[in-house]
């Protein structure tokens, strides 16, 4: 009990903020930030996989992510008949042509002999294969993109419920980790750190390019809700009920008709705002639940302690027969895919899908950040600091506006130093961050929670 | 008194047990002194001591007479004191000659009549002095790591199994190239695996059992001894 | 003709555009492996760390364009970077002396190293943002070029122009200048020697009596120099905007990594394969063609392999290729 007593401290302090947040500034924003915390909380169990239980890093978590997002909305989107009739076709043709390559390569690599003429073959298989693609695909994806270009001008997608995205984008993700850890995963720590960060570059590059796709840059908004609207919360009568059965109170205080119709009225606005997000909390509490008790059942399973074994001796554990490559491979697609489930809630929740807001500093390093700050190896912990770094991140602004305000109090208001510490209020958050990540990386480098199992 | 001794040293790494205990050698300018012994008798451990590598909990470390066990390992260089690791005893990326030239990165005079005199000791090196260290072979590698360790002009020169995995050829050759170094009146210590060949070469050798001096002799008294010929040199 | 001007087109839109861009790549990329040869670890604030540098120059340069002292027909920015230098020399010295001295002292595994530098990494972009903003600055005063395309084309009468910026000149000079001198140093003095001899066994070093405190400070200070003078360059050339510099970061491993991390000449080379690799793959040689084919041949389409949005694509695609099949880099040799 007395162990757990720092988690449950933890944990009480974290959620009072957030309660502060609530009674101070207001409850939309205090579920906001609680919401992207959850969000956060999933993609730093994922990163914890890879590296609390096993030692990889990857710095590509922000192309899983992305996969995670595409899933959303190839599900939910709802096809585009004119766009598949146009150039689906080619769009077909092309994919089969990739897998042809895939599988030539594939059969090359494993009759021939490695030597200089199979190097260059493969590199001219390839190189040919780019030139017929980009032959056979070029009207194709140009009449596509020329249907309807600003509402669509893409293939869209299957039209089903946007939460099925969620697996969906976690078996997208796991199939890149695939790809990637075959051919990375062998190399030394920090090549690997590099590797995986151009990856998902590479991977961000063709969602952003590829208007077919998924719009590119053009983004895609309005992606269907797995909760109700706001607006027809509003106007719905069991909801008002609700809301009036909650204030009553309050309403009761006002005796003009009129004037408590209005209150209730702005009552049910804010009211169904907040309803709405309590109903994304409770989805993603779901998740960020079933994801806790499978890892921490995982952690604790001999597999966990195998895996650990790998991590703290590698060749140690290579000797006694573990294959220590594939479980690698294996855990490798196990973290990706949870950062593709939470690529893919992130998504659901914002309603839109926008390429060019995947940026390594927000999607890779943030999140190595709560990792480290929260603990690795320790579940609890990863949560914790996905909740506590996304709080900071947020709160960040106000913070610093409070302390440029509290240093420079003997400025007067239109001081330059004054004015433009004022401006730059947004990037103290990066301040804050790079500190906070290295006074801990210095003085507690196990992280808030650190991990509890020690393996002798 | 010898001219590089070690006293009664006992120490271990860190806080762990000790490692030797009450351990004793001593070499002379111009000799040959193999320390031999089973695995974990504490052999390299009792040259770390001597090096510097590890803190003695009692005992002293004497070069000429002066007390040097409160030096750390930079400054017992500075002392004369050379050692050639066992393994990664050479710059790979670097040249013969500049391999030889950081070996002399405390001299602060002219050094290139030291390098000729070092191609004068291992001739295969003045042929090959433009060539990457990592290009050569094991018997050559070697001798770039003793005429390295020899740039500074050691009065001790310690080396840490410096045949481990070499061809018998070699080893033989590496033989010969340490008895020249002995010959310019540098005292020379070394801990050997193989060892019936080194105790050929030496002028006197110890046998370290569980960190303590067992037995102790000239090199032909060891090589005779039955009870060491029976233990150590396989009989 | 036609021969000629297809060489023209390709010196103008290939060759000059991919020599400058590779020489700023190339200084990055010896900084990331400098640091990676002798301190072993990756160090991900370089983007910031050049970004930083570039703004120290731009607000000293602005000093001087204040106080009215100009270069006349070379950029201020020149004059500004000597001072930038000893300024930032300074700035490594003290994140060394604050962060990462610790690590080394307690010989952290690399990895944690890397970890460190992410969060220098955010406290530099941070300063940088707060200090100068996140805007696109162009700092490059004097003469803007020294062949413009018009002029070419009247002076030798090609349809095709050549045209030269300064910034492009004065790039790939001073970087030509300042490797030749890294270069002379690492391998002709006896201090850029124990350099190389540190990284290469830092347990051998030691025992050759090698100061491992002096080999880590210059290794710091050449970084500082290289960070500014790198950054400066393609600020003149392109312009300065924090976001770009810390993307910037990316090819700039592959560069490295390509050479072979560890070693600076790699590093070098390993710029202009990256550089010349993005552009050559990107560019639509239509026009090239049509000067070269007959007319009856001439491409309808643009005969580009890759659209240039897949321009950092291409280079992060060389680098994985590279990891896998020659993970210690394509140039052979020396280490550092």
């Amino acid at each position: 009990m007395r162990k757990n007593l720092n988690i449950i401290a933890a944990y009480t302090i974290m959620m009072g903020l957030i309660i502060l947040v609530g009674i101070f500034q207001s409850w939309n924003v205090a579920l906001s930030i609680f919401n992207m915390c959850l969000i956060s909380a999933v993609m730093t169990m994922g990163a914890n996989v890879q590296w609390g239980y096993a030692g990889l890093i990857n710095f590509g978590l922000m192309g899983y992510a992305a996969l995670g997002g595409l899933a959303a909305v190839l599900i939910s989107v709802d096809p585009v008949p004119e766009a598949w009739s146009a150039g689906g076709f080619d769009i077909l043709i092309c994919l089969c042509l990739i897998i042809a390559i895939v599988f030539l390569i594939r059969f090359i690599l494993k009759n021939f002999e490695k030597s200089k003429i199979r190097t260059y073959g493969i590199a001219g298989i390839i190189i040919t294969g780019i030139v017929i693609i980009r032959i056979t695909s070029e009207s194709g994806i140009e009449a596509i993109e020329a249907v309807n270009p600003a509402t669509t001008g893409f293939l869209g997608g299957l039209g089903l419920p946007i939460v099925f995205s969620w697996i969906v984008g976690a078996f997208f993700a796991a199939g890149l980790a695939f790809i990637v850890g075959k051919v990375a995963l062998g190399l030394r720590a920090d090549y690997l750190a590099i590797a995986t960060l151009l990856i998902s570059e590479i991977v961000i590059a063709i969602i952003k390019h590829e208007d077919w796709l998924a719009r590119g840059v053009k983004n895609v908004i309005g992606l269907d809700r797995p909760v109700p609207y706001e607006v027809n919360l509003q106007t719905t009568e069991w909801f008002i009920n609700l809301v009036a059965k909650f204030n009553s109170g309050k309403l009761e205080l006002i005796s003009n008709i009129a004037d408590k119709q209005a209150a209730l009225n702005q009552l049910v606005i804010e009211g169904s705002s907040v309803f709405v997000k309590l109903c994304y909390s409770g989805l993603f509490l779901i998740v960020v639940i079933a994801l806790l008790i499978v890892t921490q059942k995982a952690l604790y399973s001999p597999w966990g302690r195998m895996m650990r074994a790998i991590r703290d001796n590698e060749e140690a554990a290579n000797a006694m027969g573990k294959n220590v490559v594939k479980q690698h491979l294996l855990i490798f697609i196990l973290g990706s895919a949870i950062v593709g489930i939470a690529g893919a809630m992130l998504v659901t929740q914002d309603g839109l899908f926008t390429p060019g807001s995947y940026r390594p500093m927000r999607y890779t390093f943030l999140i190595w950040v709560m990792v480290i700050v929260g603990g690795s190896g320790n579940n609890f912990g990863a949560i914790l600091g996905g909740f506590a770094v996304w709080f900071l991140w947020i709160e960040a602004a106000p913070i610093s506006l409070f302390l440029i305000n509290l240093f420079t109090v003997g400025l007067p208001e239109t001081h330059e130093l004054k004015v433009h510490l004022t401006e730059s209020v947004p990037y103290f958050r990066y301040l804050m961050m790079g500190m906070g990540l290295l006074l801990i990386m210095r003085y507690r480098p196990k992280g808030i929670l650190p991990e509890k199992i020690e393996i002798k | 008194m010898a001219f590089f001794e070690g006293v009664k040293m006992t120490g271990g790494y860190g806080t762990g047990p000790d490692i030797i205990n009450s351990c004793s050698v001593d070499v002379n300018r111009g000799e040959i002194v193999s320390i031999l012994g089973p695995n974990g008798a504490g052999k390299s451990t009792a040259m770390k001591a001597l090096l510097g590598l590890i803190n003695l909990k009692s005992g002293a470390v004497v070069i000429d007479g002066k007390d040097i066990s409160k030096l750390s390992p930079q400054d017992r260089v500075r002392q004369g004191i050379s050692f050639v690791p066992q393994t990664k005893n050479v710059f790979a990326g670097m040249t013969v000659e500049e391999n030889l030239e950081m070996g002399a990165y405390l001299r602060d005079d002219n050094y290139q009549n030291v390098i000729e005199e070092i191609y004068e000791l291992f001739p295969i090196l003045r042929e090959k002095r433009n060539q990457l260290v990592g290009e050569l072979s094991g018997g050559q590698r070697q001798q770039v790591a003793l005429g390295r360790a020899l740039m500074i002009k050691p009065s001790v020169l310690m080396l840490d199994e410096p045949t481990a995995g070499v061809s018998p050829i070699v080893m033989d050759e590496l033989f010969d190239h340490i008895i020249k170094v002995k010959r310019t009146n540098v005292a020379i210590l070394m801990v050997e695996q193989n060892a019936k060949q080194a105790l050929n070469i030496s002028d006197r050798g110890y046998v370290l059992v569980t960190g303590e001096n067992k037995y102790a002799g000239t090199g032909k008294e060891l090589l005779n001894d039955p009870r060491v010929r029976s233990s150590f040199l396989g009989g | 003709m036609d021969f000629l001007n297809a060489i023209i087109l390709l010196l103008n839109y290939i060759f000059v555009p991919a020599l400058t861009y590779g020489s700023q790549l190339a200084l990055g990329a010896i900084f990331v492996t400098l640091i990676y040869g002798i301190l072993r670890f990756a160090n991900f604030a370089t983007g910031d760390m050049m970004a930083f540098g570039t703004m120290v120059t731009i607000l000293i340069t602005w000093y001087f364009q204040s106080i009215g002292i100009s270069l006349g027909v070379l950029p201020t920015a020149l004059l500004a970077i000597p001072f930038a230098i000893i300024f930032m020399i300074g700035y490594m010295l003290f994140i060394d002396k604050f962060v990462f001295r610790y690590y080394r002292v307690s010989k952290s595994p690399p990895v944690q190293l890397a970890m460190v530098s992410i969060g220098v990494m955010f406290v530099t972009q941070a300063v940088v943002r707060i200090i100068i903003g996140p805007a696109d600055r162009r700092f490059f005063d004097g003469e803007k070029f020294i062949i413009k395309a018009g002029e070419f084309k009247e002076m030798t009468g090609l349809n095709e122009g050549l045209a030269i910026k300064s910034s492009q000149a004065i790039t790939v000079f001073v970087t030509l200048i300042l490797v030749s001198i890294l270069f002379w140093f690492l391998n002709k003095t006896k201090t850029g020697k124990s350099m190389r001899a540190y990284s290469d066994n830092e347990d051998l070093a030691l025992l050759s009596g090698i100061d491992p405190k002096r080999v880590v400070m210059i290794t710091w200070i050449i970084a500082g120099i290289l960070a500014t003078i790198g950054g400066a360059l393609y600020g003149l050339d392109k312009s300065f905007k924090p976001f770009t510099y810390f993307n910037n970061m990316l090819p700039i491993f592959a560069a490295a990594i390509v050479g072979g991390i560890g070693n600076p000449f790699g590093a070098f080379l390993g710029g202009y394969v990256i550089a010349f690799s993005e552009i050559f793959i990107t560019y639509a040689y239509k026009k090239f063609f049509m000067y070269i084919l007959p007319e009856s041949m001439e491409p309808e389409t643009l005969v580009q392999l890759l659209s240039t949005d897949y321009k950092f694509a291409v280079s992060f695609s060389i680098l994985v290729i590279v990891l896998l099949y020659r993970p210690n880099g394509i140039f052979k040799g020396k280490v550092l």
